[in-house]
């Protein structure tokens, strides 16, 4: 069967790749273009590990079909810092501890980062709910609440 | 946050600092490799075949059209996997090799739905699963049986004809018992007695990442290994063993770990690509599927527990009984020594009768989570004490108090304890506001809350230990040691190492070694890594710092007994040594060479003195008594960890620890149908706690440091995760005034309770 030819901007850039038809999003991602941030925990949208943006929403890119992403604009983890210059929730998550194995730290910043965009002062309560998607089986949650309402009130503060 | 009783940590710079961890970086970028991440050139992708039936015998497999497939590079079936036969047990560390290679390829029988039966090597994921289907399997359907109930019975099927039961058959495959005492009198001696049975489902891991590797099988036939694990040495003994190739040509080099509990402590991918590798000539890769992790790498057992404890009215423990049996999953070996050994272990109890049985059944091999077993031990006591103390009107806390273990009392399983920390744990929550806190009964209509508490005890560990202290030329520090880290002991090694050279926390770089790169290093689990590893690297950090005041000796021409270290600096040690100008890292770095060679060095130990942990937790909970759910509310865990070195990753095990134990009580559970087939493999129907289910859990850390430690450690991994069972049942009980012996309390289960008296 031939594969798949797909345009798309990933972290900005524009790219391309070959996929087969049921390849998913996140298959194309960590296969053909090499961004292994992004984690396969399931498979099945129920950890988060796999978790960008599409066109600036958030989504499970294993629940995508990665000849879906033609033409739209793909957010990953490896575009989260600009440089040596670290996000401010991936420098609050460091300096809080908000990760102990790592594992579902990019779907849980990508997530975050999606949450603070559309809401700059959330609740702790919206913060458990929002990342209620993004399985972490190390911390208990707690640290990275913390760290992202700590991230939101500096941002708000800097803003 | 809360530290009691700090030690004197005045002039510690690093040791107890927040610092970075060295792997950080990497970590929040995405850049960090886990096992699924890495690739090789003309890497190819290998598939398990996997039993559609619980229990079955084997009596052909023919892989001869799978072979055929165009695509397909190896097949390879348990021919392939060294037989280690029945009547000779063959042990690396606790792990059995006639059940290890049994577990990794099924041989005689299939003993659990999802048992490997063979395995492809092809050009695709997709090719590789396609052969597999082309496998053709000739079973021979046996009766099969689930429960720890079902499966002692008379008549029970029988999975293994070589285990044997008081001269029967059976499915009682070993027993521990300890004893201290006189049970009966001890009994007879009681005021009190309460005895419950308790039961409880096998819970998962519940790591993030699925098993992965990526093997090379070389044309001199030297193994390269990329897997993430609990051990890189563990993976090279076990593959060593299972493949009958020698140590000394298989390298297994550590990927970070995306979680392991204890679960990564043994292999299942790991020979199965050799072999692949080695047939097919191609380097080959392997990833589990979140189906195939739930479904064939262990969980924790389900249990099955009768408890009866004697008290006299003053509430003195006068007796204990506990008898445990724990679900090994289709092959023996379940972590009987947990129940056993803690359950009365932090008491001063004069009479106990502890005994375990070891039940196979057909599901797949149960592997270690956090304390093996120790929760479910915990779980029945400390619900019986709970009781105990209500009937005799004493406040729980007190009486744990009362019937602490003492320094010098001799532990069940076997040594004399020195200084026990159990008191300091129960006391803290009892000065805790938690514990006094008021809490409002009845908030809305049909809702009810309580508050429960309960304790745990885990043996902590310690063993094998490498650290290699390197010093660079530009006067930089380099720390290999050879132990995954699965939750931030780099960050704690990195703080000890800045410590003590006195240097800039960010000059110290920590590393973790492969099999050829640093030496011997036992497992990542027990709660041993902080602890060895922090004890071999001051070993090593003082050596290395031994050499530096040797070559300050030269260059200054007086005896190395004459100089100090201090602040990264060599230093004349008092005014008769002479005047000299201090000599920096970086300086005698510079003329290492000139003065001797290379400054560095490895020391590896067998570690010892790892005194016990005890944990003392304290919840309060919301039962929705029409829906059945219980919430938690609050939660407050008192420990003792020694001597934080890093205080954030050791709340982060706190933290981690008790969230697990919330799902362990209220969610997770292993259900199968009548064809014995999990039914729910996934993350979806296994409902593990979500971010929005749980509450800040508020971690008190007592530092009471461990006197056989440079710096005061303990283990802290796993006794976060014993108390909780039973302080949430505890909890409930206060909340609804209705006793919960089976676990998990989840909304079915609970409405269920409702309707009982
Ligand atoms: S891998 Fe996509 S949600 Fe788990
Ligand atoms: S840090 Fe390990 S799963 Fe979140």
């Amino acid at each position: 069967m031939a594969k798949l030819h797909v345009t798309t901007t990933v972290n900005g850039e524009p790219v391309e790749f070959l996929c087969e038809p049921h390849h998913t999003l996140l298959n194309a991602l960590r296969g053909p273009l090499g961004l292994t941030g992004s984690k396969e925990g399931c498979g099945s949208g129920d950890c988060g590990a796999c978790s960008v943006t599409v066109d600036g929403r958030l989504v499970c890119s294993c629940l995508m079909l990665a000849v879906e992403a033609e033409g739209h604009e793909i957010a990953t983890i490896e575009g989260m810092a600009h440089g040596e210059e670290l996000h401010p929730l991936q420098q609050k998550f460091l300096e809080m501890a908000a990760l102990q194995c790592g594992i579902c730290t990019p779907g849980v910043l990508m997530a975050s980062r999606s949450l603070l965009e559309r809401n700059p002062d959330p609740t702790e309560e919206e913060v458990r709910f929002w990342l209620a998607g993004n399985l972490c089986r190390c911390t208990g949650y707690d640290k990275i609440v913390r760290a992202v309402l700590e991230t939101a009130a500096e941002m708000r503060g800097a803003a | 946050m809360n530290v009691i009783n700090k030690p004197d940590v005045i002039g510690n710079k690093w040791i107890g600092a927040r610092t970075i961890r060295p792997d950080g970086a990497d970590k929040v970028t995405g850049r960090a490799a886990y096992a699924a991440d890495n690739v090789m050139p003309g890497m190819i992708w290998g598939k398990v075949l996997r039993s559609p039936h619980a229990h079955a015998r084997i009596r052909s497999i023919d892989t001869s059209k799978a072979e055929k497939l165009a695509g397909v590079k190896a097949v390879v079936t348990h021919k392939d996997i060294v037989d280690f036969p029945l009547d000779k047990s063959v042990m690396l560390g606790i792990q059995d090799m006639r059940w290890m290679c049994r577990n990794v390829m099924a041989r005689e029988k299939a003993l659990f739905h999802g048992h490997p039966i063979a395995a492809v090597a092809a050009t695709s994921e997709e090719i590789a699963a396609e052969a597999c289907k082309l496998i053709e399997v000739d079973y021979e359907v046996l009766p099969h049986v689930i429960d720890i109930a079902d499966a002692i019975r008379p008549d029970a099927p029988i999975l293994h004809d070589f285990v044997q039961f008081e001269g029967k058959p059976s499915n009682i495959a070993g027993t521990m018992v300890l004893k201290s005492g006189d049970i009966e009198a001890g009994f007879k001696d009681a005021d009190i007695i309460v005895e419950r049975t308790f039961d409880s489902r096998p819970v998962h891991q519940g790591y993030i990442e699925p098993q992965a590797c990526t093997v090379s099988y070389a044309a001199d036939g030297r193994v390269t290994i990329w897997s993430s694990s609990q051990g890189q040495f563990m993976v090279r003994a076990m593959t060593s063993l299972l493949t009958g190739i020698p140590q000394s040509d298989i390298r297994a080099i550590p990927a970070e770990i995306g979680g392991g509990f204890g679960a990564k402590t043994i292999i299942y991918l790991e020979p199965v690509a050799v072999m692949l590798s080695k047939k097919s000539g191609r380097p080959v890769k392997m990833v589990m599927t979140r189906e195939e992790v739930m479904r064939a790498t262990g969980p924790a057992p389900g249990s099955l527990s009768t408890v009866k404890i004697g008290a006299k009215k003053d509430g003195t423990l006068v007796a204990a009984q506990g008898t445990f049996y724990l679900q090994a999953g289709g092959l023996p070996g379940s972590p009987l020594r947990g129940p056993v050994g803690c359950s009365f272990a932090a008491y001063a109890i004069p009479n106990v009768l502890s005994v375990g049985y070891d039940v196979v059944s057909n599901r797949s091999k149960v592997a270690a989570y956090r304390a093996p077993g120790a929760p479910l031990g915990a779980f029945a006591t400390e619900c019986v004490l709970d009781e105990i103390a209500e009937k005799l009107g004493l406040d729980p806390l007190e009486m744990r108090l009362k019937n602490s273990a003492r320094e010098g009392d001799k532990a069940i399983y076997g040594p004399v304890f020195g200084h026990v920390t159990f008191a300091e744990t129960v006391d803290a929550i009892r000065r805790h506001p938690h514990y006094t806190a008021p809490l409002d009964r009845n908030p809305r209509p049909g809702v009810k809350r309580g508050r429960g508490v309960a304790s745990g005890f885990w043996y902590n560990a310690g063993g094998e230990s490498s650290v290699q202290v390197n010093i660079t030329e530009d006067g930089n520090v380099v720390v290999t040691t050879g132990h995954p880290d699965v939750g931030g002991s780099r960050a704690s090694i990195a703080n000890v190492v800045a410590e003590l050279f006195g240097i800039e926390h960010k000059r110290v770089s920590v590393l973790i070694g492969d099999t050829a790169t640093i030496g011997f290093s036992n497992l990542t689990g027990g709660s041993r890594v902080t602890f060895a590893s922090a004890m071999v690297a001051t070993l090593s950090t003082e050596k290395v710092i031994g050499q530096l005041k040797e070559r300050a000796a030269k260059i200054w021409n007086i005896d190395a007994e004459a100089i100090k270290w201090q602040d990264g600096m060599a230093l004349p040690a008092g005014d008769n040594a002479g005047k000299f100008p201090p000599l920096s890292l970086k300086e005698l770095a510079a003329r290492a060479n000139d003065m001797g060679g290379p400054i560095g060095t490895q020391v590896q130990l067998n570690t010892t003195g790892a005194d016990p942990g005890f944990a003392t937790h304290c919840v309060d909970v919301e039962v929705d008594v029409d829906l059945g759910i219980i919430r938690v509310l609050r939660y407050t865990a008192a420990q003792d960890v020694g001597r934080a070195l890093h205080p954030s990753y050791v709340e982060g095990q706190i933290q981690g620890g008790v969230v697990q134990g919330i799902g362990w009580a209220l969610s997770e559970e292993y259900l199968y149908d009548r064809n014995g087939k999990l039914d729910n493999a996934g993350f979806l129907d296994y409902r593990m706690p979500v971010c929005s289910d749980v509450p800040m859990i508020e971690p008190i850390m007592l530092e009471i440091p461990n006197p056989k430690h440079p710096q005061g450690v303990r283990g802290v991994g796993e006794a976060p995760i014993v108390p909780p069972l039973a302080a949430i049942a505890n909890a409930v009980y206060d909340a609804l005034g209705k006793r919960f012996t089976s676990l998990p309390m989840s909304p079915p289960k609970v409405l269920e309770r409702l309707e009982q008296p």
